[in-house]
């Protein structure tokens, strides 16, 4: 089958709705034919990952955008910045690289987005509805957006996800169609207690084992004894999205194109079925950890970032509480979950607590860590996964109390009750 | 020595030769690739500790993070990037690279997809030529 472009497609590539919108819709359209597209299809919002500033290249393409006079055709919002406006300072930040990020953001702006500076747009009044076809990027933000909410989009790169907002448009293939969204593989828990899956350290773990069995193929999970909250299921699918390369999951019974799993499979077979058993989980859960000792420098929560609903449940945590004077406690998240707990009053106890807040970035957009950092801790697998190839971190996972704790003790401890055999 | 040929899909066609490096784990640039070394630095991965500048890099897939494309593209800026890249299944993330290289720097590089049975005869240490319509002409050492 080739691949055909309609007439304002046609239009669009060969200049008549200026340069800008002619850039983006020859990468989109070269690589729509390289994904095998048939055409393209109409989009109604779009989420750009490509605001997170990693060099020259990056900087120059926002640019060449922004001067041929980039506007976005559908609301758009924008992904974590290189950096926190307000308090970049407070950290190891080099100027020189605060002003090219800034330069990036800048870029982004003028477009007609929405400057969200967030990794969870889910958690934004943008969040898109069930059925909407989207363009999003960022890993965590595309695996929320189909199997959370049943919005599609495909798995898109940087770069990629400002074509289509610029243009409207997106390749009609994977996940954007029905007959992609079918889940592949069955994973059927075995004997997990409820107890486990009640907590928050389960799901990132359950994610990175996912991510790393099933790769690219659509799993379908089944078995789970409870309905699992936005905030698990978020750190389900950042883990999933960072060991492998999921862009949808299926959970029996929870995610929406999922209520049975003949539904969830669209009438097919599993090409494969696995047992997911304590064991499994207790050997994914020791891969998350990449330290050999008890130290701590620094807790890190926030990834993918921190939702109100996280707010509230750290909050009682740290309550009357201080952390240990050689730890340092950061949260990271976006402004409009933050302006929300402190409207709530949650901020109080973190700050009496010494937490340090971080803005519309990510320790690991951002060169923000001291070299006298070296050992951290956080409740992410994603953070886990990519902090020692990013940042050149040693770090140990454990549950949102967990990392509490440690940071009162000055020292990695951990409460496996839940886990031991 | 010995010669064997290979059809690809040129996913983005072009010229290139170069040493390979191979692995079957997919790969994720951000976090995985030092675009200002070449080096693969994640630690989790098989290839960890190797330089992929200048060799032709042989991997399934791009794994996770959606900023492999962007990290791809510093490094082909930076010259520190693999000469051509030899995948299984059409890699979006890795073509979009080569297809933004070649509109802001054109610098392009070759991207093909073997069938999974191909790929399997690939070893790191091969020599090889990548022509402009997807076939590889692989020399091995016995």
């Amino acid at each position: 089958m080739t691949f055909t472009l309609s007439d304002k497609d046609q239009e669009m590539l060969q200049g008549a709705h200026g340069p800008a919108v002619k850039m983006a819709m020859s990468i989109l359209a070269r690589m729509a034919e390289v994904a095998g597209a048939k055409e393209l299809l109409d989009i109604t919002g779009a989420h750009i990952d490509s605001t997170v500033y990693i060099g020259d290249a990056g900087l120059e393409f926002a640019e060449r955008l922004a001067s041929l006079g980039a506007k976005v055709a559908v609301p758009t919002t924008l992904n974590v910045s290189g950096l926190d406006e307000h308090h970049w300072k407070e950290w190891a930040v080099p100027p020189l690289w605060a002003k090219q990020a800034q330069r990036q953001m800048v870029a982004y702006q003028s477009m007609g987005t929405i400057p969200t500076w967030t990794c969870a747009p889910y958690q934004t009044e943008m969040k898109p509805k069930f059925g909407q076809q989207i363009a999003w990027g960022e890993s965590n933000a595309i695996v929320f957006a189909n199997s959370v909410i049943g919005a599609r989009t495909e798995r898109y790169p940087d770069m990629f996800d400002v074509c289509c907002a610029v243009t409207g448009r997106a390749p009609a293939i994977g996940l954007h169609l029905t007959e992609n969204r079918a889940g592949k593989i069955l994973l059927k828990l075995k004997d997990i207690p409820e107890a486990l899956q009640m907590g928050d350290d389960f799901y990132p773990v359950l994610g990175h084992y996912l991510g790393k069995i099933t790769l690219d193929r659509i799993p379908v999970i089944e078995g789970m004894s409870m309905i699992p909250n936005d905030d698990q299921l978020k750190a389900l699918g950042a883990a999933a999205a960072s060991s492998g390369a999921v862009a949808l999951f299926h959970i029996v019974g929870v995610t929406p194109e999922a209520p049975t799993v003949e539904a969830a499979f669209q009438g097919h077979a599993p090409q494969e079925t696995i047992i997911v058993t304590m064991d499994i989980l207790r050997q994914a859960r020791l891969e998350l950890t990449h330290t050999d000792n008890t130290k701590l420098d620094m807790v890190v929560l926030g990834s993918p970032h921190f939702s109100l609903a996280e707010f509230k449940q750290l909050a009682p945590l740290v309550a009357g509480k201080k952390k240990h004077v050689g730890v340092k406690f950061l949260v990271t998240s976006s402004r409009a979950m933050t302006q929300l707990a402190q409207q709530a009053g949650f901020l109080d106890q973190l700050k009496e607590f010494g937490a340090q807040l971080t803005v519309d970035t990510c320790i690991l957009t951002t060169p923000m860590l001291p070299k006298e950092i070296e050992f951290l801790m956080t409740n992410s697998a994603k953070f886990a996964y990519y902090a020692p190839g990013l940042l050149n971190k040693k770090i140990a996972f454990g549950s949102l109390a967990d990392c509490v704790n440690s940071a009162i003790v000055g020292e990695i401890v951990r409460d496996e009750t839940l886990w031991k055999k | 020595m010995e010669k064997i040929k290979l059809i690809g899909k040129p996913v983005i066609a072009g010229n290139a030769s170069g040493v390979a490096l191979v692995s079957r784990e997919p790969l994720s640039f951000w976090g995985g690739y030092d675009w200002k070394s070449g080096e693969i630095t994640d630690r989790r991965h098989p290839l960890s500790g190797e330089n992929a500048k200048g060799k032709v890099l042989v991997v399934p897939f791009t794994r996770g993070s959606s900023t492999t494309t962007a990290v791809l593209l510093e490094a082909i800026r930076e010259g520190t990037a693999p000469v051509a890249i030899i995948t299984t299944a059409t890699d979006f993330f890795f073509a979009l690279a080569s297809v933004v290289a070649g509109e802001l720097y054109e610098k392009s590089f070759p991207l093909i997809a073997l069938s999974e049975s191909d790929f399997d005869l690939l070893k790191t240490g091969d020599q090889i030529e990548i022509t402009k319509d997807g076939e590889l002409i692989i020399e091995q050492r016995n």
